[in-house]
């Protein structure tokens, strides 16, 4: 019985991102378009429009080869996956064992990997120019974001999300500007992996600085409404990672019964519907940069990273 | 060791730390002065605080004329001295931000690595002061080596100069620490003074210091 309820409670959470992610985006473009002006569509548009794209017929160019077809489930399978580890509501879930920092980079990694390849497999130069800049991307931003693991880590003394949480919740590690560096690094690191403004742009298309978009810019019918699941999920899985790293207040620590799953998420919710509303005015605050300036970019998150990781070693004593 | 003294502490100095990475990053005259006006306001943060831990009242006087004189005072002077000269425009930079950066942090490594092993019996929070504080000092001769801009090189001895009052109150019972901050503002002051120096160049109709090369005739290599 405790069995099933923990595996329920699992359950729970994997079905929640599911439900959540087209959530992040319809709340994220509402606010977007608010801000400029504009009605924008209603907030629950990408579950629509998911449903409509699973029932599009799939169409594909004649070269295309198996890869092309596999890669956007690939890519949802891994992002899912570290979506689901992710601890949201509640740690020490049954599979929390798994939730290791660095196996949900290697996971985002993967996925990224597949686009890119199904970026390239047809031999269009959009898709060929979009899987490029990705990669270029990647190569800037993963240095930062596993500094920022091991700076968290190096604070915990564990890679372990369930236990960074649990050590964080109960306010043990001090004031550290440290996490602070992380943080800011950690925001710098999600706003070029999920494609968004100052980076790239989501709602481009056909421009010559698109990247996400330029490498999907090929798919059509179900193979695509996977791939804007896959963003939505990637999007999410950074809101709980920044929540459950920097922000862990309210999860359930203990016993899981009504009472506390119920706080922890509404607490959860509250989190990440307070960051889909930041995210969209941070972006219309800026301009997007130049293919140029990505590395400066994302050189000061490695910046602000390595030094977290360095004030960290200062203030241990050796 | 968790205790709340050494962890405002720490919050404090590192943050200082983390603003001279954004000197370092910033590309327009306006933005370094904002940030260097930030820097100082964080320094008089952290004397105050040693002020309160170290039990020691004079050092509020030094962050008293940090905080008027490095806060307020000569960022709004340079402000106007910028205006008037009417560079509001971009600065050049001898290598790019991204290598700076990289160089910095090498710096940063460099100075820990130097404090940690001669601090080894003072105190944990002295002998982090120290590494922060000569990090600091490296940073701002960097950024001194690496700007053409008379003005902003003048922010990177500036703040080489918060480095240097981080070091001397980062120590235990320093008396002299009220004079010698006192001194150093005064040379601040000099330095603006250096600024007018350079509005007298004028007739250069720029303050990039490779004028000066060419008009003595030594010759820098183009990049």
């Amino acid at each position: 019985m405790a069995l099933a309820l923990e595996l329920g409670a699992q359950a729970l959470q994997m079905l929640l991102v599911l439900a959540l992610a087209p959530l992040m985006l319809g709340i994220s473009r509402k606010i977007k378009a608010r801000l400029l002006r504009r009605m924008g569509p209603p907030t629950w548009q990408p579950y629509l429009d998911i449903w409509k794209l699973l029932h599009k017929e799939a169409v594909l160019a004649h070269n295309a080869s198996w890869l092309y077809r596999t890669a956007p489930y690939l890519l949802f399978a891994t992002t899912w996956v570290a979506a689901a580890l992710v601890p949201t509501y509640a740690i020490n879930l049954t599979f929390s064992w798994t939730a290791d920092l660095i196996a949900i980079v290697a996971l985002l990694a993967t996925g990224r990997f597949a686009l890119a390849l199904a970026g390239m497999d047809v031999g269009t130069a959009f898709g060929g120019i979009g899987a490029s800049r990705e990669m270029m991307i990647a190569s800037l931003a993963e240095p930062a974001m596993l500094l920022v693991v091991f700076s968290v880590a190096l604070i915990a003394g564990t890679t372990q999300l369930s236990a960074m949480a649990s050590l964080f919740i109960h306010g043990s590690v001090g004031l550290r500007v440290s996490l602070g560096l992380a943080m800011f690094a950690f925001i710098f690191v999600a706003i070029a992996e999920n494609a968004r403004i100052p980076v790239d742009n989501p709602a481009t298309h056909l421009e010559l600085t698109m990247v996400h978009e330029a490498m999907v810019l090929e798919y059509s019918g179900r193979h695509l409404a996977v791939i804007e699941f896959a963003a939505g999920l990637k999007l999410l899985l950074y809101f709980s990672l920044l929540a459950c790293l920097f922000v862990p207040f309210g999860m359930v620590t203990g016993d899981k019964n009504l009472d506390a799953v119920l706080t922890g998420l509404m607490t959860y919710l509250g989190k990440i519907i307070l960051l889909a509303v930041l995210l969209p005015i941070g972006e219309t605050c800026v301009a997007k940069m130049r293919v140029f300036r990505y590395p400066i970019f994302l050189g000061s998150a490695f910046a602000a990273s390595a030094l977290a990781v360095f004030l960290l070693f200062v203030s241990r004593s050796f | 060791m968790h205790n709340i003294g050494f962890d405002v502490a720490h919050l404090l100095a590192g943050s200082m730390l983390a603003l001279s990475f954004v000197l370092l990053y910033q590309d327009r005259i306006t933005a370094v002065l904002n940030v260097f006006a930030l820097q100082a306001i964080a320094l008089s943060l952290s004397v105050a605080w040693q002020a309160y831990i170290q039990e020691a009242p004079h050092l509020l006087i030094t962050a008293v004329i940090a905080l008027v004189l490095k806060g307020f005072v000569i960022p709004t002077a340079l402000h106007r001295i910028v205006r008037r000269l009417g560079i509001h425009r971009q600065i050049d930079e001898v290598i790019g931000a991204g290598p700076t950066m990289l160089f910095g942090l090498g710096l940063v490594a460099l100075s820990i690595l130097l404090v940690l092993p001669v601090g080894q019996n003072v105190s944990l929070l002295a002998r982090e002061d120290l590494a922060f504080a000569l990090a600091v000092i490296l940073l701002g001769l960097l950024m001194m080596i690496t700007r053409y801009n008379a003005v902003t090189q003048i922010i990177g001895f500036m703040s080489l100069e918060n480095g240097l009052v981080l070091a001397a109150t980062g120590a235990k019972g320093m008396p002299l620490v009220v004079e010698i901050s006192v001194a150093f503002s005064v040379l601040i002051a000099f330095i603006v003074f250096g600024i007018f120096v350079f509005r007298i160049r004028e007739r250069f109709d720029t303050v990039d210091v490779g004028a000066l090369d060419q008009f003595r005739g030594e010759r820098r290599d183009q990049t």
